[in-house]
């Protein structure tokens, strides 16, 4: 019964290092790329914050040990690392134009979160900011699945 | 405050070397064989993240001087270089969607960078 499934995975084993065939390369974005990208921008989010949080902390001049003792910066740094990690993971099933765009909301989940934790400011200007954004990323999404 | 004219060349060189940093990890995620470990050896996965690193050099440089309202959206045109390329070296197709959807985002942006002023 299991063998009797649709199951495409000709793409999967496609030679290694082969230029991406017009097959692999232009099929629509897969929803787990989508969730992928979704991720990305939360620890996107963390990176920035720690990074500002971190900065905060530092002396006048810092020093390299300043900066390689400094938990939160380099907790930021390490977020950097896996964001960059699960884009490309998003990118191998997926359209660039589609998944790049949504990396925005990055600025979304900053603007809400940095009030609270830094005590920015919060105004209608921002709120209307991020309320287009997510329309904007969400209508890309929404097309790439039409 | 007023924003240099320097600042903005900048912000928009950091935003055009970070849409080829995206190109670059694009064309290597397309050849990546399955397997995580696989991705630390792509020299186009190491490229993008240089190109990456690159541009934040410029952004950090540019935004020294200068106020954010007019540089924060300068920084999201990244994404319009992206949809060009994405056509150009990927042949992914345009829509109606994908550019009206960028639009909102960059309206957005621009509308947070205000709010931060």
């Amino acid at each position: 019964m299991i063998q009797s499934a649709p199951v495409t995975v000709p793409t999967r084993a496609a030679p290694e290092h082969a230029p991406p065939t017009a097959g692999r390369a232009n099929r629509p974005t897969e929803i787990r790329s989508i969730g992928l990208v979704f991720l990305c921008t939360l620890v996107g989010a963390a990176a920035q914050i720690l990074m500002k949080y971190g900065t905060g902390r530092l002396p006048a001049n810092p020093g390299l040990a300043a900066l390689a003792l400094n938990l939160p910066l380099v907790a930021g740094f390490a977020c950097y690392a896996v964001n960059t990690v699960l884009l490309v993971l998003a990118l191998r099933r997926g359209h660039l134009s589609v998944l790049y765009p949504i990396i925005a909301l990055t600025y979304v989940w900053v603007t809400i979160l940095s009030p609270r934790i830094f005590h920015d400011p919060v105004n209608a200007l921002k709120a209307v900011g991020v309320g287009l954004i997510v329309i904007g990323v969400s209508m890309i999404g929404a097309g790439s699945r039409a | 405050m007023t924003t240099p004219f320097s600042s903005m060349v900048l912000v928009l060189a950091a935003s055009f070397i970070g849409s080829f940093g995206a190109v670059s990890l694009k064309a290597g995620a397309d050849r990546l064989p399955p397997g995580i470990l696989h991705l630390f050896r792509s020299w186009r996965i190491a490229l993008g993240v240089a190109l990456f690193l690159f541009s934040s050099v410029f952004y950090l440089w540019g935004l020294k001087h200068g106020s954010l309202t007019v540089l924060y959206p300068l920084v999201s045109l990244g994404y319009v270089w992206t949809l060009f390329w994405s056509r150009l070296f990927f042949r992914e197709p345009f829509n109606r969607f994908k550019v009206l959807g960028l639009a909102l985002i960059l309206v957005g942006v621009l509308f947070i960078g205000l709010g931060n002023r």
